[in-house]
């Protein structure tokens, strides 16, 4: 390769885009929240961690934790953030019928036989995580 | 880069993680953090809780969650720093601060769970 080449520089060729380029179409900023659903779901990972941990303190940092929960601002927080892991979601299981090609007997598997798969799939675990947690 | 590329397991980490993430976290967070602080569920009990994490079995599926959790947000992430906000010439530094916190993130959740 040539030392001269840099990868990411080719600046001679390549207008300049400005920095909140994804401000300027509904389309363009729903692909931005869609990419920023991530930050949702680390957020519920280490929320869950956090869980976890206050479980293993002991009874009452377990209390300390749930009465946390309860506070206004942090319930706004969370309603905020399974928005966005609904976004998530959502986008994620409408996408799966382009990533997920399937054939049987030598025929494509149609995209809305795919899709209502996994709808399915999602109401299904998330019967399973609601009524396992009634239960305890 | 020699040699086979890094990218497609990290890409087949982005996503089991957003699958797995886009199956069970809506539910569990609604149900955790929403319909049992409001009331709408009673709340498990301590003892209960300590029964259900020290299964080996529960605590593998929460790693499990967390770690691919994490580096779906890491290779996710990474890439909306560099077309959102155009940062592509710090290709390497982003890399390392995404990947570098999910590991970190993975390691905490491993030493947590192990350790419960």
């Amino acid at each position: 390769m040539n030392p001269e080449y840099r990868l990411y520089h080719p600046k001679w060729h390549r207008r300049k885009v400005p920095i909140f380029w994804w401000l300027r179409k509904w389309s363009y900023m729903k692909f931005i929240l869609r990419e920023l659903t991530s930050l949702a779901v680390v957020y519920a990972a280490v929320l869950l961690l956090l869980q976890v941990v206050a479980v293993s303190r002991g009874e009452e940092a377990y209390a300390n934790f749930l009465a946390f929960l309860e506070r206004p601002r942090v319930l706004a927080a969370n309603i905020l953030i399974i928005l966005g892991l609904l976004f998530h979601a959502v986008t994620w299981f409408n996408l799966a019928p382009q990533a997920l090609v399937l054939r049987l007997l030598g025929r494509r598997i149609p995209d809305r036989v795919v899709l209502l798969a996994h709808y399915l799939g999602w109401l299904a675990v998330s019967a399973l995580i609601f009524g396992g947690l009634a239960r305890l | 880069m020699k040699g086979r590329s890094i990218e497609p397991f990290f890409w087949s980490l982005f996503s089991s993680g957003g699958m797995l993430a886009a199956l069970v976290l809506p539910a569990l967070a609604l149900a955790l953090w929403v319909a049992i602080p409001l009331g709408w569920l009673q709340a498990p009990g301590h003892q209960h809780l300590v029964a259900l994490i020290g299964h080996p079995v529960t605590r593998l599926c929460l790693f499990g969650l967390i770690a691919l959790a994490s580096f779906h947000w890491g290779h996710r992430f990474r890439f909306t720093l560099y077309d959102g906000l155009q940062l592509k010439h710090l290709f390497g530094l982003i890399a390392t601060l995404c990947y570098g916190g999910a590991t970190i993130l993975t390691a905490v959740a491993a030493y947590v769970l192990w350790t419960f």
